[in-house]
């Protein structure tokens, strides 16, 4: 029987660079800045690092493929460099990988650093790129918001919510998202909206307006692990471990039989079950103290609310509109503003989300730093379309919880 | 004996308000103004010949079965390729199998009776049954009065031996290299000279004797005619040629210019399937058309043709559904008549892996999934592994077409941001009565229309053109089960 990755390896160092429109940045750029972050924070030298994991998930509009370009960016001393790519997932995939390595006992050292640069693609929104040579023959037209804004008429049609009720609870989501991000320099959009703006935006694709989805930024993020022990024998006091880290992905089923309502993700029901199994929680309600979401979409945050089974189904609307998720709720939810206002550049937006969490424990997260201390965090990192996806979550907390 | 056995027709959903076309470019041309009433068809963005030919086929066919066909024949003059036989698509379309005689005719507005002619002596000859399909979307310089005159659309018929519900009772053609118009090689629209001289040279000259020698194969005289179907932009020449042929006054038939439009090579057998539709048995109905020379074909209808008007949409129904469009400019966008800045997002490559095309054919142009044999479960696209979780059954699934399955939408959404040439693109999950479901584009949908729940069928279109190297490719989409039936 598995034991799972509970407690075996530690975080050393985080690093995350300032997400935005980084004209003036390549991603080799937004790579260093965020690996000298965690270099610094590990205390280590790149030479100390065994093995690294490289995520970017449009690589054809930046570095191109193979690991190659992060061994060149931090001049790496021929190690193992490995790129992967699992759509908007990809950040927790290299952590994942450089995680295990670690508690294999493969390395002492590993290294996981995800990338994006997509402000060169001359327009606003993810790449319109093609998608395999048959799926581009067959694939309805769909774009990331027009997927997602289905889980809007879906959810309405099953649990008899109007439709004004469900745009005002994801405005709500928008609106605290902004306030959060206004606290947080790295963020893109450090802007506070109003949920009449929000509500008077004009419509990406039926129901998502504008401020119902997150920006498209540039920018990476890193993270060095070890084991515990080895994070102790560095000095390291409050240590900061890994809890659970599962990934649940989309067979078609939701795609092609009629078993999924369209209302919420099939996949990170399955994941959370696992995460929630491996971290030794029962109550995530109660034992969670914040959670870092993949709001791409307001209406992805409100139903992920219900995948995680902290609201019960169908209550998601009730506790957004209470605030249960706001900063100053019980489980803050984006509290550095998430995909929505500290930007989206995709490979690296797992790590972004892990680099938070590991803040917030270490009481480092400044003025948005959660006012009780928090012991336990929750990373969702979805990729791809509610009907086919990959979901990946992750519980960060502090070593023994 | 050789007969119609079944009908079908298609005139697309998008009726173009005249006025609208007239209001934008009379002040270039006043004569323009004389055209101001009523409508034309106008296909959508992601219909041409040869979609409409596959929804006129599937009209005819209804429950027939898709086997044991000699032939399938498509007439148009505005096929979307020049060298890729376009009555294969249309053969792939219908799933009517490999073992068929396919033909496109085409390179005069005549081709649409000249071919039905030919249809009509292959089955007198070998045996049916053989489709034919006529369709017709031509384009017009803008501010022209044939782009006012033309409509898109398109009639099928279903030949076999017996009488059917309309027995062929005789024809007769004339080859004259009478140059009223013509579409050089390579050029985007027709060059006609003028009327006056295409009135009395042509039509007032060539016609007459081709129908008293029809009239002479089919035993019958002028005055035994009871429904005449003669399609003509010009006016006042049909019922010149029926005085000087001699057809009863009453034979007449309306050309439908007001409703549709004239559909060109089509529009023969467009006239001749409305005629159809409301004729009694026993009644005599002769087609004629008018091209480098004519033909002139006459059936009679029999006691079986009631039973059919009622099981048919044809042309009747089609005119029914209907839906005005008075925004001119989305004709010039839809025809690419004009330059469009279409935007970044548009610039995706499109190229068309030929092999994969083939190797999916089943797939992509028939709409043909599987049924696991195991436990039953519909699905698409059809793969090795059985979808249902309580199976996985490993190869255990046959050929199941999706194309006649109706469903209704489970998620939808209207998008502004992805490309579309119709902005917002609706699609959107459509589960099926039978089992499986599928994230499809929607077709003849419109904003704030559309919600969970509605019911769809399934329409072959228009999937993207390539710009970059003129290929036009096709899939199905869901469409709303009202709309095709709407009144």
């Amino acid at each position: 029987m598995a034991t799972g990755i509970r407690d075996k390896v530690a975080i050393l160092g985080m690093g995350c660079s300032k997400f935005g429109e980084r004209w003036n940045a390549e991603a080799d750029d937004l790579i260093v800045e965020a690996a000298e972050e965690a270099l610094a924070d590990a205390g280590i030298d790149t030479n100390q690092i065994e093995a690294a994991w490289f995520s970017t998930a449009i690589e054809e509009q930046h570095v191109g493929k193979s690991g190659v370009p992060l061994a060149m960016a931090l001049r790496l001393p021929y190690i193992p460099v490995t790129r992967v790519e699992n759509y908007c997932a990809s950040g927790s995939e290299a952590f994942r990988g450089a995680t295990y390595a670690v508690a294999s006992g493969a390395c002492d050292i590993a290294l996981a650093v995800g990338v994006e640069k997509l402000k060169d693609t001359g327009y606003g929104g993810l790449p319109q790129r093609g998608r395999g040579a048959l799926n581009s023959m067959f694939w309805a037209n769909v774009s990331a918001p027009g997927s997602f804004a289905q889980l809007a008429a879906a959810y309405r049609a099953k649990h008899g919510v109007q439709r004004d009720d469900l745009k005002k609870a994801m405005a709500h989501i928008s609106v605290k998202s902004h306030d959060n991000g206004s606290r947080n320099p790295k963020a893109h959009l450090q802007n506070k909206i109003t949920e009449e703006a929000v509500l008077k935006a004009p419509m990406v694709a039926e129901p998502l307006g504008l401020f119902d989805c997150c920006g498209v930024s540039d920018g990476s993020a890193a993270a060095i692990v070890t084991t515990p022990e080895i994070a102790k024998s560095l000095g390291k006091h409050d240590l900061v471990t890994v809890k659970a880290l599962q990934l649940a992905v989309s067979n078609g089923q939701e795609a092609q039989h009629n078993s999924w309502d369209g209302s919420h993700f099939a996949t990170a029901r399955a994941a959370a079950k696992r995460a929630y199994h491996e971290a030794g929680i029962d109550k995530p309600r109660e034992q969670l103290s914040l959670i870092e979401a993949h709001d791409c979409f307001s209406v992805t945050e409100l139903v992920t609310m219900e995948d995680l089974f902290i609201s019960p189904e169908g209550g998601a609307v009730k506790d957004v509109l209470d605030g249960f998720y706001d900063a100053d709720g019980t489980i803050p939810c984006q509290i550095d503003g998430g995909l929505k206002c500290f930007g989206h550049p995709i490979g690296a937006s797992g790590l972004r989300m892990i680099y938070e969490i590991y803040l917030q424990m270490l009481g480092r997260a400044g003025p948005r730093q959660r006012q009780t201390p928090p012991v336990r965090g929750l990373v969702h990192n979805l990729g791809g379309f509610p009907h086919q996806n990959v979901c990946s979550i992750a519980i960060i907390g502090r070593h023994g919880a | 004996m050789v007969g119609i056995a079944s009908l079908g027709g298609y005139i697309p959903r998008l009726r173009l308000s005249r006025k609208a076309m007239v209001d934008a470019n009379s002040w270039f041309n006043a004569g323009l103004r004389a055209h101001a009433k009523a409508e034309r068809a106008m296909c959508g963005w992601d219909e041409d010949a040869l979609t409409m030919a596959v929804e006129a086929a599937r009209d005819c066919l209804a429950d027939h079965a898709r086997e044991g066909f000699r032939a399938l024949y498509l007439a148009t003059t505005s096929a979307p390729f020049e060298d890729r036989q376009n009555a294969g698509i249309v053969a792939q379309a219908l799933r009517l199998g490999s073992d068929l005689n396919t033909m496109d005719v085409g390179a005069s507005q005549r081709a649409g009776t000249t071919g039905l002619i030919a249809a009509l002596d292959a089955v007198a000859a070998r045996g049916g049954p053989v489709l034919y399909v006529a369709a017709e979307k031509r384009r017009a310089p803008a501010a022209s009065p044939a782009e006012l005159l033309y409509g898109d659309g398109a009639a099928a018929l279903l030949l076999e031996r017996g009488d059917g519900v309309a027995k062929f009772l005789g024809s007769h053609s004339a080859s004259v290299d009478f140059v009223d118009h013509y579409k050089g090689k390579g050029r985007e629209f027709d060059y006609a000279w003028e009327e006056r001289w295409i009135r009395d040279e042509g039509y007032m000259k060539i016609v007459a004797p081709v129908i008293a020698r029809a009239l002479a194969e089919a035993g019958l005289k002028a005055g035994d005619i009871t429904h005449f179907c003669m399609p003509c932009t010009l006016p006042r020449v049909i019922p010149g040629i029926a005085k000087q042929a001699g057809l009863p006054e009453s034979s007449l038939r309306a050309n439908l210019d007001g409703l549709c439009g004239d559909t060109g090579t089509a529009h023969p057998l467009v006239m001749l399937v409305h005629a159809l539709q409301e004729a009694k048995p026993g009644d005599k109905i002769m087609v004629a058309s008018f091209g480098q020379g004519c033909d002139a074909l006459i059936f009679e209808a029999t006691a079986a043709l009631p039973a059919m008007q009622k099981a048919r949409r044809g042309i009747v129904g089609s005119l029914k559904r209907r839906k005005e469009e008075t925004n001119y400019s989305k004709y010039l966008a839809f025809n690419d008549l004009v330059k469009m800045e279409r935007g970044l997002r548009s610039e995706v490559d499109k190229q068309t892996p030929l092999s994969t095309l083939y190797r999916k054919k089943d797939m992509l142009l028939s709409l043909v999934g599987g049924r696991c044999e195991k436990c039953g479960t519909v699905q698409f696209p059809k793969s090795n592994i059985c979808v249902n979780p309580n199976c996985r059954g490993h190869h255990t699934q046959i050929d199941q077409p999706f194309s006649d399955f109706t469903g209704r939408v489970m998620s939808f959404t209207a998008d502004q941001l992805t490309y579309s040439p119709e902005p917002p693109a609706h699609y959107g999950m459509v589960q099926f009565a039978e089992g499986g479901r599928m994230m499809v584009d929607f077709a003849d949908v419109d904003v704030g229309k559309v919600d969970v729940g509605m019911e769809m069928r399934m329409v072959f279109r228009i999937k993207e053109f390539d710009p970059a190297r003129g290929f036009t490719k096709y899939f199905w989409k869901a469409a709303p089960v009202g709309a095709a039936k709407e009144v």
